[in-house]
């Protein structure tokens, strides 16, 4: 019997209040399985102690929405009796410890969330943040991480479609793997995970429980500190061939209606999984441990509690089925075992070896876990207007920010997954969105990850409602009707009032812009503790939209099609350069405000762009967004690989015309003709708007008294960095 | 044309080859288990893309011991047609349906994107359709695509014309031996290829290049 001291307490990563609170609890001291029980269910990870209290706050209705926060992932309605169901979530610190496995873990864990309630997965985005280019661990992190997302993915027969990859010195030390997954099921054969009833079958399905893995939880919940290379053992290992004999034989398993409630074994594996499925269906469960397959002898029920071996699955199977299922696992050579069964006490029951080794009310695991209203300080937003040197000029500006790090294409990233899979992808990534039609019909959904962290520095309440903007924005520009978001919150310790400062400061921004453009929230993941020896990263809310297109035929791309369009800015510019691409990468600044972000005015105009794609009068559309107006114009031309004329919307001057990066607006182009009606509606909409050029035959970019570039010249700067940069070649640029 | 696709386990392009064989046919396809040691009465077989066995050990090579693969050796042998694409063509080779094998790419990275290739070769039942050094454009989406056979075996492919898909110059994605994309059995019935024609059908996924092979074989087939 092991003697639970102060120590054992803190290594759990308890405080000695929680402990006490346990003691209060249980009306006695813990076991040495229940003390690692309660570290898990109680860590920030699974408990959210810290942010529950801010996360009731935020939008979570719509008509549309049938499955809000608090399941494995949200669920919408995208009409004909479809569903869509999608999550995102965060494998931030096994990823920077171990990058290909945490990263292909990541991607393993969001596709169960996914299929466990009935989907399949038909999607996958992910939004990287690395370190700066010039430290020595980012190219081996870009790509370990890229490969173990393909790895994962590509074997899973899932298309990756798009999302993000910045690099900042923030996240030198922490970087962060945020993966989507996205999913289809019918409204009506989707699962959830109440465990109700008493007497039925708990199933344990899927790959074998080995030691590894053991604490993720704890450790996702702890700054970093220069020895976590040492914690590489908790990193779990990924085996995608698993999971993909998993999702065949649970679909298969769905098909039938032997299911009570079926739930995922990802953080804290088998403990989270039988305490949140007893704690939603207002049961007990008691497990036989000697049950539980097993890769490896002479594991404890502490081993066996907290593995987060992958690949797993824990289900309530109706009375009287277990020989129908088993025999559907068999197929799919998994294992398959009847591990327990449900109860009326409300108590999870764990044995081994013939003795009780845990006995705890689920209520202590689920309600009665502590809840922090932190203290917070809240750091004024960045002020000012930042000075720009006016005689630089434009076109070796566009230049230089196209082969930014942050700006450049991510050619090298996404080839290495495939888009195509499941031959469903109609726009691939580089788009605005990455859109997948819904197998079988003319529908498609369009998804998008977005979040500009300098922004969230420089104010944690604007960025975060920018990001929201800015995935609607991007879901607006394919042509697609939003539905709802996923938040994936990445933030420091919150344990820091500066750091929950920034973290409410972000919950309420985000509350703000989703409840205006009528975008719920339906589920996330909270990531904190993403700090290295007490240096926390940019504040990194991450949103994941997705929107439906009713005819896939009538979308936009951002490719210019044809000669002779007119292009037309639509949404006002005031050349806002505080915390702009252009005032970092051309002046060496990151300062001044971020620019704001008008919801109402948003709204207004994104309805009036997503109609035009609707009724088939615009088949071109980009949002305007990192970069300004003409770095849109280049992605735009080379895109399509035609030119355009462009030149300033009455008087204003050159750089922040061309390089601001005011909100709320897209480019868009027609026909001349298109294009003036067009404008005459935008004027009785009160919309600002401007036609700033058109389209040419010949590929380069014409700049009203600034040259021309060719599209070549241009293409070699977009594409060239980020293949140089990992081959080594390049000496890497600092941002 | 009655047509059947092998599924094995975390095969994961077999419903997007039974998509296409409806779509082009209006006939749905058999699917059919590996462990299934017969197969029904048809005129093609698709061994599909994928991961088989998450392609551990090597790619293709536990897939190629399957029960299944007994009884598309042996519909090969009665001149039936096979067709092999991507962890397909990695099957045949491994069940030496085809010379060669296929090595991890030159540039040791998964790559999926568009390639350009010629067809070299029309005289056989899947390529009738296309006009002689056509230029078509697939998509390709593996980690193991680099062909490799000794000079003997592909100086004796060239010769006799069995060479069917050759990437353009410049455009080939994995270090594949003179370009080669697909391959030819002896008796022509079996072809094996690393791109995928199955995903360039519909006009809305970027192209309908691949129509041709699945017209070749229908006009072949049916």
């Amino acid at each position: 019997m092991t003697t639970i001291t102060p120590e054992l307490v803190a290594e759990h990563g308890l405080t000695p209040e929680e402990y006490g609170r346990i003691k209060r609890l249980l009306n006695r001291e813990p076991s040495f399985v229940e003390l690692g029980i309660f570290s898990v269910m109680w860590s920030e990870h699974c408990s959210y102690k810290s942010t529950r209290i801010h996360l009731r706050k935020l939008p979570t209705k719509a008509p549309w929405v049938l499955q809000g926060p608090g399941e494995n992932a949200g669920v919408v309605d995208i009409g004909d009796g479809d569903a869509c169901i999608f999550k995102m979530e965060s494998h931030n610190h096994p990823s920077f410890i171990e990058p290909y496995q945490g990263a292909a873990t990541g991607v393993g864990g969001i596709m169960r969330d996914v299929f466990t309630m009935g989907a399949r997965p038909i999607a996958m985005m992910n939004a990287l943040r690395f370190g700066e280019p010039s430290h020595p661990k980012t190219r081996h992190l870009v790509s370990g991480v890229v490969s173990g997302i393909g790895g994962y993915g590509n074997c899973m027969g899932v298309p990756t479609v798009g999302g993000e990859v910045n690099f900042h010195a923030s996240y030198n030390g922490n970087i962060l793997v945020n993966a989507m997954c996205v999913g289809l099921a019918r409204r009506d054969k989707i699962f959830l995970s109440a465990a109700k009833g008493a007497g039925n079958p708990v199933v344990y399905i899927g790959s074998k429980t080995g030691r590894d893995g053991i604490h993720g939880a704890t450790m996702a919940s702890a700054e970093f500190s220069e020895d976590s290379e040492e914690k590489r053992p908790t990193v779990q290992v990924g085996d995608p061939f698993t999971e993909k004999l998993l999702l065949e034989a649970c679909l298969e398993l769905m098909a039938t209606d032997a299911i009570i409630a079926i739930q995922d074994m990802g953080a804290a594996g088998l403990t989270s999984s039988s305490a949140e499925m007893a704690d939603k269906g207002g049961s007990g469960i008691e497990l036989d441990l000697d049950r539980v397959p097993q890769r490896e002898v002479g594991m404890s029920a502490y081993d066996m509690m907290l593995s987060e071996s992958q690949e797993r699955m824990l289900a309530v199977l109706k009375p009287g089925r277990e020989a129908e299922a088993e025999a559907i696992f068999r197929k799919w050579e998994l294992d398959f075992a009847v591990i327990g069964i449900t109860t009326d006490t409300r108590r999870l029951v764990v044995k081994h070896r013939g003795e009780i080794v845990a006995d705890m009310p689920v209520n202590a695991l689920s309600d009665e876990a502590p809840l922090y209203e932190r203290p917070l300080s809240r750091r004024p937003p960045a002020t000012g207007t930042p000075s720009y040197d006016a005689s630089r000029p434009v076109l070796a500006s566009l230049k230089k920010i196209l082969a930014a790090p942050d700006m450049c294409s991510r050619r090298w990233v996404w080839e290495q997954y495939d888009y195509t899979v499941m031959a469903d992808t109609v726009q691939i990534p580089g788009g605005d969105a990455a859109v997948v039609r819904v197998h079988n019909t003319q529908k498609a959904l369009a998804i998008s990850t977005d979040v500009t962290p300098r922004y969230c520095k420089a104010d944690p309440y604007e960025g975060a409602k920018q990001a929201v903007a800015e995935a609607w924005r991007n879901l607006t520009a394919v042509g697609a009707t939003p539905l709802a978001v996923t938040d994936n919150l990445n933030y420091g310790n919150p344990q820091k009032p500066e750091i929950m400062g920034e973290i409410v400061a972000g919950i309420d921004g985000i509350g703000a812009a989703c409840r205006a453009l009528d975008f719920p929230v339906i589920g996330g993941n909270c990531s904190l503790y993403n700090e290295t020896n007490g240096e926390a990263i940019l504040p990194t809310p991450t949103i994941g939209g997705v929107g439906l297109i009713n005819n896939v035929a009538r979308m936009a791309t951002i490719a210019f099609k044809r000669a002779g369009d007119a292009v037309i800015l639509v949404g006002d510019t005031k050349g806002h350069l505080g915390q702009s691409i252009y005032l970092r990468e051309s002046e060496g600044r990151e300062e001044g405000p971020c620019p704001p972000v008008d919801l109402a005015t948003e709204k207004r105009t994104g309805d009036f762009v997503r109609r035009l794609v609707a009724d088939g009068r615009v088949d071109t559309v980009h949002d305007v967004s990192d970069g300004g107006v003409l770095v849109a114009v280049a992605e735009m031309a080379l895109a399509g690989d035609i030119g355009a004329d462009i030149g300033i919307a009455g008087a204003a001057e050159a750089i922040p015309f061309f390089f601001g990066e005011d909100q709320g607006r897209y480019l868009l182009t027609a026909s001349p003709k298109e294009a003036d009606r067009i404008e005459g509606e935008l004027r009785a909409a009160g919309i600002v708007h401007a036609i700033i050029g058109k389209t040419i035959a010949e590929e380069l970019l014409r700049v009203e008294r600034e040259g021309e570039v060719t599209l070549a010249e241009l293409r070699r700067a977009h594409e060239g960095w980020f293949p140089n940069y990992m081959a080594g070649e390049e000496v890497p640029a600092t941002n | 044309m009655k047509s059947a696709v092998i599924v094995f386990p975390a095969s994961n392009c077999d419903r997007d080859a039974a998509v296409a064989l409806e779509q082009m046919t209006g006939t749905r396809p058999h699917m059919v288990w590996h462990q299934q040691s017969e197969l029904p009465d048809v005129d093609l077989v698709v061994l599909p893309g994928g991961f088989s066995y998450g392609d551990y050990l090597r790619s293709g090579a536990m897939a190629s011991q399957s029960a299944v693969m007994q009884a598309v050796k042996a519909h090969a042998e009665r001149g039936g047609a096979v067709l092999g694409i991507c962890n397909g063509f990695q099957v045949l080779t491994e069940s030496h349906l085809l010379p060669g094998a296929l090595m991890k790419n030159a540039e040791l990275k998964f790559v999926c994107r568009p390639v350009s290739m010629t067809v070299e070769e029309t005289q056989n039942a899947f390529t009738r359709k296309y006009a002689h050094g056509q230029r078509v454009r697939f998509p390709v989406a593996h980690g193991d695509g680099n062909y490799y056979a000794d000079e003997e075996t592909l100086n004796r492919l060239e010769g006799e014309g069995r060479v069917v898909f050759r990437y353009v110059e410049g455009d080939n994605p994995n270090g594949s031996s003179r370009n080669i994309a697909g391959i030819l059995s002896e008796k022509r019935n079996v072809l094996g290829l690393m791109p995928h024609p199955e995903r360039v059908v519909d006009p809305l996924l970027g192209g309908t290049d691949g129509r041709g092979l699945f017209e070749s074989l229908i006009e072949t087939l049916a």
